[in-house]
């Protein structure tokens, strides 16, 4: 026990090449969740108030992404496409993968802050003269966004965690590149304890973040 | 080649054979890891709760760490880490340690959250029945809070196993695994990617709505 | 001036209007009071176009409310409604519930926006309150933030869809006083109310409502003293 020797040293050497790869992760994740907050809203009203084609796309477009894999999420974007002789690089799969998954859990949040919001609101706010455009934009979403914005949190976490599947699929993202180093030196423990201290503080920057947030944003 | 003949020609039977047996072992590896980390987590949630100090101190950052890191990296370096103190662990064994600890981390903020459900006003009322205060907690936290979390709980678990998927990096042979060996194979990868895909959806489509049904039930 | 002519309302197959004829003169308060479900709340809706209407015509200053080219939101403006919940958007303040419509609906700049709304909140006693947040208002305060939110538009009409109803009994008279304030200065109002007293004493006229129907109208001398139908008398003998 414990004849196992330690080196760090190549590790801290490729430490700057960690830092600039977790850049890329960062990048990757936020990217998918400002796609997946755009395309979670389009989801989330379409269920909610059509019918028809359009609501059963997005309601299978939230219930797969809710009930499959991630990593099954993004080799479908990566070699399930590919039958299709669509061959996408594995930046686009993972920002795909994790778009389609983020929209997905982000709809059904804000479905559920759409239906918080009383219906009387809109009522109120159309008696004074709003359009339903001005309705909505003034007074419900902000109210929704209230509600989601802890669910919203959470998902950037996730996205971040996520990103690190881009390694099985030969993207060069913080875990990725870790891989990549180390199987050229073997200090394959070495490497990925440095990684998971990078995702460790990356996740409470992000969790901080969002507390200094939302102390200023939310003031009721 | 023939694109019409060559569509089903690398699949055949016995291929399916080994998708179904793979999605056995994703089933039993799961199951396992849930039952640990559920009994783990309750527990850890338990303690949590009493907050005495050391163990606030110390468990609720261990916990932390495990939701605060990739699982794929947890993976990777546990079953890295295991030979360097002397244990060896197969792909399996190494899974179900990190997969259990995975649930544990998520499940204890869970049950938390199901004892802080339960109000002191029962509890002082249960307690002033003469219950002791394990009967307080056998027969009124348990039940009431158990509960008021169980969908939440449910949510957790379906998490684990689409998660379980991750423990292939280690070279386990579950579903997606196989559906990457057999896609190998066959170059048939969306036909096997929709059959892992269904048999996902299969198992946590049905259970994720009959635990929103129950909750809507119980809501009211 | 308002006026309606042979309206009629369905909520699908429930016919809860069945042929109003009604005018309310400028200056005139009208309390309008009758049993749950006989559609006087659903009166007020139809006067600001909140609720389509199947039959009939509601006319506000000329203008058609439920005809096609009817610019609805610019006529909304001309009627403040307040309904019985009170509806305060909960993230804005007090000062920032009031002045938004002005800010969003009539053009107004930030400035003058917040000048009106300080005006309209001392206006109904909330001068103390401009930076609070709904949240840490009490129901009648809340209530009194609505009356300033729609008095804000400068309105020529307002609708009172039973405000007092959702209020705890000792905060009622605050709002009441407000509503009484508005009255004197000349206000057109349409009150839905279940407030006797108020529709008494405040009222130029009360209409009874019974089961879609506009059973009477009158001064409130005639409806609480001498009505003429046999449910206005039942209804009256009920509520007091």
């Amino acid at each position: 026990m414990f004849d196992y020797n330690f080196h760090w040293r190549p590790v801290m050497k490729n430490l700057p090449d960690l830092l600039e790869a977790s850049l890329l992760t960062l990048q990757v994740s936020v990217l998918a969740m400002i796609l997946g907050i755009i395309i979670g809203l389009c989801l989330a009203l379409t269920r909610l108030h059509l019918k028809g084609p359009l609501y059963w796309f997005a309601s299978a477009w939230v219930e797969l992404a809710r009930n499959t894999p991630a990593l099954f999420q993004l080799f479908f974007f990566g070699f399930g496409l590919g039958a299709f002789g669509l061959h996408l690089s594995p930046y686009f799969i993972v920002l795909m993968g994790l778009t389609f998954n983020c929209a997905g859990y982000l709809a059904e949040n804000f479905r559920g802050g759409f239906q918080a919001v009383p219906e009387t609101q809109l009522r109120a706010s159309r008696s004074l003269g709003m359009t339903a455009w001005q309705a909505y934009t003034r007074v419900v979403i902000p109210q929704v966004f209230r509600i989601v914005y802890h669910p919203i949190t959470n998902q950037m976490v996730w996205a971040v965690l996520m990103s690190s599947l881009g390694m099985l699929v030969g993207f060069r993202e913080l875990s990725g590149e870790t891989q990549f180093f180390a199987s050229r030196t073997f200090r394959i423990f070495e490497y990925f304890a440095v990684t998971a201290v990078i995702y460790y503080v990356i996740v409470k920057i992000i969790l901080g973040a969002s507390r200094l947030l939302a102390a200023r944003l939310f003031r009721y | 080649m023939e694109p019409t003949v060559s569509f089903f020609s690398g699949f055949n039977v016995n291929d399916l054979w080994f998708l179904g047996e793979a999605a056995l072992r994703t089933l039993w590896i799961s199951m396992l890891s849930i039952s640990i980390g559920t009994v783990l987590g309750v527990v850890c949630g338990w303690i949590l709760y009493e907050g005495k100090l050391a163990a606030t101190l110390t468990l609720a950052p261990f916990l932390d760490i495990f939701r605060s890191v990739p699982l794929i990296i947890q993976l990777v370096l546990f079953y890295n880490f295991a030979p360097i103190v002397g244990l060896n662990l197969d792909p399996f064994a190494s899974g179900v340690v990190i997969l259990s600890i995975y649930t544990a981390a998520l499940v204890a903020n869970v049950a938390r959250g199901g004892i802080e459900a339960v109000g002191a006003p029962m509890r002082r009322a249960a307690r002033s029945l003469g219950m002791t205060y394990w009967q307080d907690l056998r027969y009124v936290v348990f039940p009431i809070g158990g509960r008021a979390v169980f969908p939440a709980w449910v949510g957790v678990a379906l998490g684990v196993m689409k998660d379980s998927a991750l423990v292939s990096v280690l070279g386990y042979v579950e579903l997606l695994k196989a559906s990457q060996i057999l896609i190998t194979r066959t170059q048939e990868p969306f036909l096997i990617l929709s059959i892992a895909g269904a048999f996902y959806f299969a198992l946590s489509y049905p259970i994720s709505r009959y635990s929103a049904s129950l909750e809507r039930r119980w809501a009211q | 001036m308002i006026e309606i002519r042979d309206l009629h309302k369905y909520f699908g197959a429930l016919h809860v209007l069945k042929g109003i004829d009604l005018d309310v003169q400028n200056g005139e308060v009208l309390s309008v009071i009758g049993a749950s479900g006989s559609g006087k709340s659903t009166l007020l809706y139809c006067i600001n176009g909140l609720e389509p209407i199947q039959q009939g015509s509601v006319i506000v200053d000329d203008t058609d409310v439920h005809a096609k080219g009817t610019d609805i939101n610019k006529l909304r403006t001309k009627l403040g409604m307040v309904f019985q919940q009170w509806n305060s958007f909960p993230h804005l303040t007090a000062l920032e519930n009031v002045a938004l419509a002005p800010k969003i609906v009539k053009g107004k700049s930030k400035a003058e926006a917040r000048d009106i709304a300080a005006k309209q909140l001392i206006h109904v006693g909330l001068g103390e309150k401009l930076d609070v947040y709904p949240s840490a208002l009490s129901g009648g305060q809340q209530q009194r933030l609505a009356i300033a939110r729609a008095l804000a538009m400068e309105p020529e009409y307002m609708l009172f869809d039973e405000a007092t109803s959702a209020l705890d009994p000792e905060l009622v008279g605050e709002v009441l006083d407000t509503m009484r304030l508005l009255a004197e200065e000349g206000m057109t109002m349409i009150c839905v109310t279940h407030e006797m007293g108020f529709a008494r004493d405040v009222s130029d006229r009360v209409a009874f409502f019974h089961q879609g129907v506009m059973e009477e109208i009158g001064p409130p001398g005639q409806i609480f003293g001498d009505a003429q139908s046999e449910h206005t008398r039942k209804f009256l003998a009920n509520v007091r």
